[in-house]
């Protein structure tokens, strides 16, 4: 037993209840301090971020992990989880954005030959530090080291893969395409049908059943994403945001991003002058880090585990697979969260091109994984 | 050394961003939106990753 536990001990159950009456203090006066001093829809939007990253972390739940389960032990659980959360977002949001267009937007995004590349690129890297868009800032806010070793080179991926996106989405794209209003909606219901079909086919005996706990995960993770459409106008994104602070940092730097064609465009440069605390995936980002932090530091013992022992090119494979998670991401028109999770539930076709795209990718970072040092090999 | 010190120093790092940023571009609580996009009656105009330059 460590002697953070021990500690935790000896305090009794009054030390671990003023604790947790500590985090939950905290993190209401951050909301209250983010909505006074931005205003209450950016404190909503952080309350949503932390009520995101409090379920990823609480119930165990994420992306990257449900889908090596699936590759490795054919057990779809975890994404037949995620397909019943998109499922329900968009029986909400598909008819929302047709009824309030003029309000809300979806993460509509055109598919080509980079976003494809991009989405098959970003699968194997997340497969790799075994963390996502989400699932890389609920690790490092719970103590993953890999996690936080691989955050900040995801936001200088990200601004690369921003700074070049236009040059990137040149090279061939479709129009946008987007299922919209009820038969968009009846199409996206079938096809999200059709995949946990094919899972429950291809699972391997004993595995064809969602835990409760995946259920519970899934419930909320489809609140909370329904809540951001309706307080952002817009879905639940990760990576705009990661490469936002270093675009912001860049500026304040003195670096001139004019030849950007993405971060020299009107909106984009306007956000480089405003406040972190006004930008939806930002807050949503800083909500994820410190739920995920809150719920770690909630459980007896939740950050007293030491920290795993790792070759130095397990170190390094985090270092590129991070900067190419942050460009890849960007390439793809989001990651697991932006185009898959939010792209299908909102009805873009390109959410369901990135699945299969970033899926085959996960094939090969599963494979990638132990010769780079991240496990035992087996 | 445990995951702890990992979990502080992710929090640090955001606050970090929050505290560089806050006194470069200091929010404005007087030209914030509605609490709600919908019914807000205004376009949406935040940044997402699945968005091509506006």
């Amino acid at each position: 037993m460590s002697t953070a536990v021990e500690y935790s001990d000896v305090r009794g159950p009054w030390g671990r209840v003023a604790r947790r009456g500590a985090l939950v203090i905290g993190a209401l006066i951050a909301v209250v301090l983010v909505a006074a001093l931005a205003g209450p829809r950016f404190g909503l939007m952080l309350a949503i971020g932390l009520g995101l990253g409090m379920t990823l972390e609480g119930l165990r739940f994420g992306f990257a992990g449900p889908w090596r389960a699936m590759i490795l032990r054919r057990d779809p659980a975890g994404i037949l989880a995620q397909l019943l959360s998109i499922a329900i977002v968009a029986i909400v949001a598909i008819p929302l954005l047709q009824s309030h267009a003029g309000e809300l937007v979806g993460a509509e995004a055109p598919v080509g030959f980079a976003m494809i590349g991009g989405a098959f690129v970003f699968g194997a890297a997340m497969q790799v530090v075994l963390g996502c868009g989400s699932g890389t800032l609920v690790n490092a806010g719970s103590g993953n080291p890999v996690g936080l070793l691989a955050l900040p080179f995801f936001a200088i991926g990200s601004f690369f893969g921003a700074y070049s996106l236009v040059w990137w989405t040149d090279l061939g794209s479709l129009p946008i395409i987007v299922l919209r209003g009820g038969q968009g909606l009846a199409i996206t219901l079938v096809l999200l049908g059709a995949v946990a079909a094919f899972l429950l086919w291809r699972a391997a005996p004993g595995t064809r059943r969602i835990p409760g706990r995946y259920i519970a995960a899934a419930l909320l993770l489809a609140a909370f994403a329904i809540g951001n459409l309706l307080v952002a106008g817009q879905p639940w994104g990760v990576v705009y945001g990661l490469g936002l602070w270093v675009a912001k940092g860049a500026v304040g730097a003195g670096v001139d991003l004019s030849g950007s064609a993405f971060w020299s465009a009107p909106g984009n440069a306007a956000r480089l002058g405003d406040s972190v605390l006004t930008d939806y995936t930002s807050l949503t980002n800083f909500g994820l880090i410190a739920g995920a932090f809150v719920i770690a530091n909630w459980r007896a013992g939740g950050l007293s585990a030491p920290l795993p022992s790792l070759p130095a090119r397990a170190w390094v494979a985090t270092v590129i697979a991070g900067l190419l998670l942050g460009f890849s991401s960007r390439l793809a028109f989001g990651c697991n969260v932006g185009a898959f999770f939010s792209g299908i539930s909102t009805g873009s076709l390109h959410g369901w091109v990135w699945f299969a795209a970033a899926f085959a990718g996960s094939w090969v970072g599963v494979g990638l994984r132990p010769r780079l040092g991240l496990e035992a090999r087996t | 050394m445990s995951r702890r010190i990992v979990a502080l120093a992710a929090m640090a790092l955001i606050l970090l961003v929050i505290g560089m940023d806050v006194t470069a571009s200091p929010p404005n609580p007087y030209t914030a939106p509605s609490a709600f996009a919908l019914g807000s009656g205004a376009a949406p105009s935040g940044g997402f990753c699945g968005a091509l330059p506006d």
